[in-house]
């Protein structure tokens, strides 16, 4: 790369100030900050809504809602928390970060890049406006059909199917874009010296992710176009009396929702090695094995999608073939976990926030990976199908694999960001809060689903009451304990001890060199990479 | 006896003395079919195994996590990448341990259970159809003794038991209970074939470790062999809307002897029933038996006090439909008439005639005429429902 593409750049800081600012902004800090925020904030709006969810389940018996409301929320709660919460906290992120760890000045399409963000806030309205139009009469609330859109459920449902529909649209079109230019970013931006293969983690990380989004978003949107149009024009796609098929519904569906699993892991998969090779003060281990580990469970990712519906019925060669080759994303997923261990291994360790969800997020995230494996297993998965097996298993991989991943990069980098030390007995009480509560919430739904519970019921049996109980009260723990995560970041953002530029003792690469906070406009000088 | 099959048998052991109290069960319930078996078999062990593989991971990590601390002065030391053969050889055993997991001592079982789960039909010696609709389950036996017969089955747990601030004490089988239940015979392979009238629709009961998905237009199969008599519940497990969660599946399994004679019973009793159909009702007989179609069909939608749930489900109580005439002036019934409407449905509301008899039609059609607010005044006799279908 000649350095030519990266001209000097004035330190013109007389950007709009104000509302204009955010609306307008082109830079990517600004940009990163609207992702995080607006994240954090669907975040809380999400986790209100399995709040009511978990009282309503309480006890046996309809308490709080009717059932069609219960419908709603647990399906706009999987919605936001996966489009809303999850991945635009991983583009925060990115684009944060990544011009940062490769020494560029900012994305490469920047409008793109504004635009991308500003798709988000209407597709979070669309999602959430037919619960506000139902209290007026209009419509008969939102998507009720739980975030997997299956017709004929949802060739059936209301207006609420159809808001759903276009927010899933916008939401595609943002990823795509967002992945789009973090893909030109990364192979035309990069410091001079910085080969493929000398990337930090968390930018191979969403390398993958993007270019999985890419080539998964437009076959879900490809999918709801086509309810869309049995819904309100005529055909069958889904209809078997119109020659339709429901089932290949959900071929289309987990085509884009098996990989988006990844999209939402690899990020996290990408920054964790780099926290663990900070607090262990030790360079990451095993480095290429790491990367191509990365590329296969991002190939592997593609091709195992109907795990998701075994139960649905499919010729006996097909059930072997999406069990065996599900069961091999163990191999790749074990080399990480290995990798992740022996950075840890003699090193010099010290356990401040970040690695503390780190550590946690290991040992949570490998209950979810154990549990996975057991679920690819086509006659015990006619068992876990559906249950609150299923629940607690994907609550392990996406919100401990997730979520307290996206924790333990927010800990990690909120200094570099903002300037300020965040208070680190807060964030170990939050850390703990989290990490126990979160269990206490999700080993119950175990025991549920094993004991014959379903999911997505408002209403349960006399034998589930108990674990029930513990479930939701463990639950509300969990959500108010967030509340400690937003008055940390909050302070931190105000005020508070100055953040060093290195911060941590042991952190490494290019956005450490920066001052905390980065100036508006970053790297007017172009490092080089050795 | 292997090991595993000891641990798994210990492992029902407890959980049968857990289901004695049925609070904290916290593994799959006793199963009674082979299907159920092997299922728990293949759990217990891909449990212990998972969960060895888990302490051992997180053995290590523990111990560096206690041992390598900077407050303890540990110093870094620094990685070399897998160069000697030994280094190789370290590498490349746990890759082989983990393939021999997963497509050895996981796969080979799981390839046999699942030969198993998909033999649906050889050696089996009968054949039920089940159909799942909104919300409701009904089984039809399609050969041998019992060819013909048809059941329906509903949630029959008291509708205000679910209702908010109910004090009272909830049925001990709390929304586990059905007017109607599947009689299967004991030891008996049974093929089943499932299809749905409106949405997916799972037919799960957890002791018999078989679900599969009702997909409304095709036929899906899974069979179930039950080889101890007794009761067996299970519930919907595929999101079907608002009453997903109020159709339960109940199941006597009985021995062959009483399978037998519940056969001949429920003959005797439909044959009962179609002669209903030819004798002349009374509209007192009408109502009475129309309210309890009524409640256990209709109200889950239309409300029991006729309210419905706009705009979803409208109301009946002075609704066009339930108030205009039914019968045009050659005796035939009209299009969108009240029968009309409930034999062969519209959009939401389903279609009533393969699942209601000629009386249940009736009585139903003259209850909503002449209870929950209107007093239209006329009825409709089940031979007329009768002729109405042809």
């Amino acid at each position: 790369m000649s350095t030519s593409t990266v001209a000097h750049h004035d330190e013109h800081a007389d950007h709009p100030s104000g509302i204009m600012r955010w609306l307008t902004t082109t830079n990517h800090k600004d940009i990163g900050t609207m992702y995080l925020t607006f994240s954090l904030i669907m975040f809380f709006v999400g986790g209100c809504m399995i709040l009511g969810i978990r009282a309503e389940l309480f006890k046996p018996g309809l308490q709080l809602m009717n059932p069609d409301f219960f419908n709603q929320l647990i399906g706009v709660h999987a919605l936001i928390m996966i489009f809303a919460a999850l991945m635009p906290a991983a583009t925060g992120f990115a684009n944060w970060m990544i011009p940062l760890q490769i020494g560029a000045p900012d994305m490469a399409l920047p409008r793109l890049n504004n635009w991308g963000f500003w798709l988000l806030p209407p597709s979070a309205i669309l999602l959430t406006l037919p619960f506000t139009l139902a209290l007026f009469g209009i419509g008969d609330g939102a998507l009720a059909t739980g975030w997997t859109f299956y017709p004929p459920l949802s060739v059936q449902g209301g207006i609420g199917v159809d808001f759903a529909i276009f927010a899933v649209h916008l939401l595609g079109i943002s990823s795509v874009l967002g992945s789009i230019n973090i893909i030109v970013t990364l192979f035309n931006m990069r410091a001079p010296g910085m080969t493929l293969m000398k990337m930090p983690m968390f930018c191979w990380g969403w390398l993958i992710t993007a270019f999985l989004l890419i080539a998964t978003i437009p076959v879900l949107a490809g999918a709801v176009t086509m309810l869309l149009t049995d819904r309100h024009f005529g055909t069958h796609f889904f209809d078997a009396a119109g020659g339709g098929d429901p089932i290949m519904f959900q071929h289309l569906f987990w085509f884009f929702g098996h990989p988006e699993v990844y999209i939402l892991l690899l990020p996290v998969w990408g920054f964790i090695p780099q926290i663990l090779e900070t607090f262990s003060r030790k360079k990451m281990y095993g480095y290429k094995a790491q990367v191509y580990s990365l590329w296969a469970i991002g190939a592997l990712a593609v091709v195992v999608w109907a795990h998701h519906f075994f139960t649905a019925g499919m010729p006996v060669p097909a059930l072997l073939y999406f069990m065996y080759s599900t069961m091999a994303i163990s191999l790749p997923l074990a080399v990480l976990f290995f990798c992740w261990i022996k950075t840890m291994w003699k090193g010099s360790m010290s356990f401040e926030t970040p690695m503390l969800f780190t550590v946690g997020w290991i040992i949570l995230f490998g209950i979810g990976g154990l549990t996975g494996l057991v679920l690819a297993d086509v006659a015990a998965d006619a068992q876990y199908h559906n249950s609150y097996f299923v629940v607690a298993h994907f609550h392990y991989t996406l919100f401990a694999g997730g979520i307290m991943g996206i924790m333990a990069g927010t800990y990690y980098w909120l200094p570099k960001m903002t300037g300020h030390m965040y208070s680190e007995k807060l964030g170990k009480l939050h850390f703990w809060l989290t990490a126990i509560s979160f269990n206490l919430t999700f080993i119950p739904q175990f025991f549920l689903g094993l004991a014959g519970m379903p999911r997505r019921i408002p209403d349960y049996a006399l034998q589930f009451a108990e674990f029930n109980m513990i479930s939701s009260i463990a639950a509300f723990v969990l959500g108010l304990s967030q509340l400690i995560f937003v008055y940390n970041i909050v302070t931190c953002a105000r005020g508070g001890k100055k953040a060093t530029d290195q911060v941590w003792e042991g952190a490494n690469g290019l956005e450490w060199t920066l001052p905390s906070p980065p100036p508006y406009h970053s790297f007017t000088e172009q490092p080089v990479i050795k | 006896m292997s090991l595993f099959k000891k641990v798994g048998l210990g492992l029902a052991a407890i959980m049968a003395s857990f289901m004695a109290k049925a609070d904290y069960s916290w593994n799959f319930p006793e199963p009674v079919t082979p299907m159920a078996l092997d299922t728990l078999h293949v759990h217990n062990k891909f449990m212990i195994i998972t969960m060895v593989i888990f302490v051992v991971v997180l053995a290590i990590m523990i111990y560096s996590i206690f041992a390598h601390r900077k407050s303890k002065n540990f110093k870094p030391v620094e990685d070399k990448a897998p160069s000697t053969t030994i280094e190789i050889f370290w590498t490349l055993i746990p890759f082989a341990i983990l393939l021999l997991i997963d497509f050895v001592i996981m796969g080979i079982p799981a390839y046999h259970s699942v030969v198993m789960m998909e033999d649906t039909r050889n050696e089996a010696k009968m054949v039920v159809k089940i159909t799942g609709s909104q919300w409701r389950w009904q089984y039809e036996y399609l050969d041998g003794d019992a060819q013909g017969i048809k059941l329906v089955s509903n949630l029959s747990t008291p509708k205000e038991q679910m209702d908010k601030g109910f004090e009272g004490k909830k049925d001990e089988q709390y929304l586990l209970e059905v007017d109607n239940r599947l009689v299967l015979p004991v030891g008996e392979k049974v093929r089943i074939l499932m299809t749905a009238t409106d949405v997916l629709h799972n037919w799960w009961v957890p002791q018999f470790g078989s679900s599969r998905v009702a997909v409304p237009g095709f036929i899906r199969e899974t069979w179930v062999q039950v080889d101890k008599p007794g009761t067996y519940r299970g519930q919907c497990k595929e999101l079907c809307g608002k009453g997903h969660g109020y159709m339960p599946v109940v199941v006597d399994a009985l021995p062959m002897e009483e399978y037998k004679a519940w056969v001949v019973a429920k003959k005797e009793e439909m044959a009962k029933a179609s002669a209903g159909a030819d004798k002349e009702w009374t509209k007192e007989e009408l109502i009475a038996e129309g309210k309890s179609v009524y409640e256990k069909n209709c109200a889950v939608c239309h409300q029991v006090s006729g309210a419905g749930l706009p705009p979803a489900f409208p109301a009946l109580t002075g609704s066009k439909i339930t108030t205009s005439p039914i019968f045009g002036a050659d005796g035939k019934y009209l299009p969108d008439s009240h029968l009309d409407r409930v034999l062969n449905g519209k959009g939401v509301m389903p279609a009533w005639k393969s699942t209601l008899n000629d009386s249940e039609i009736a009585a139903v059609i003259t209850y909503e005429r002449n209870a929950l607010g209107n007093s239209v005044g006329d009825l409709i006799q089940p031979s007329q429902v009768k002729s109405a279908r042809q």
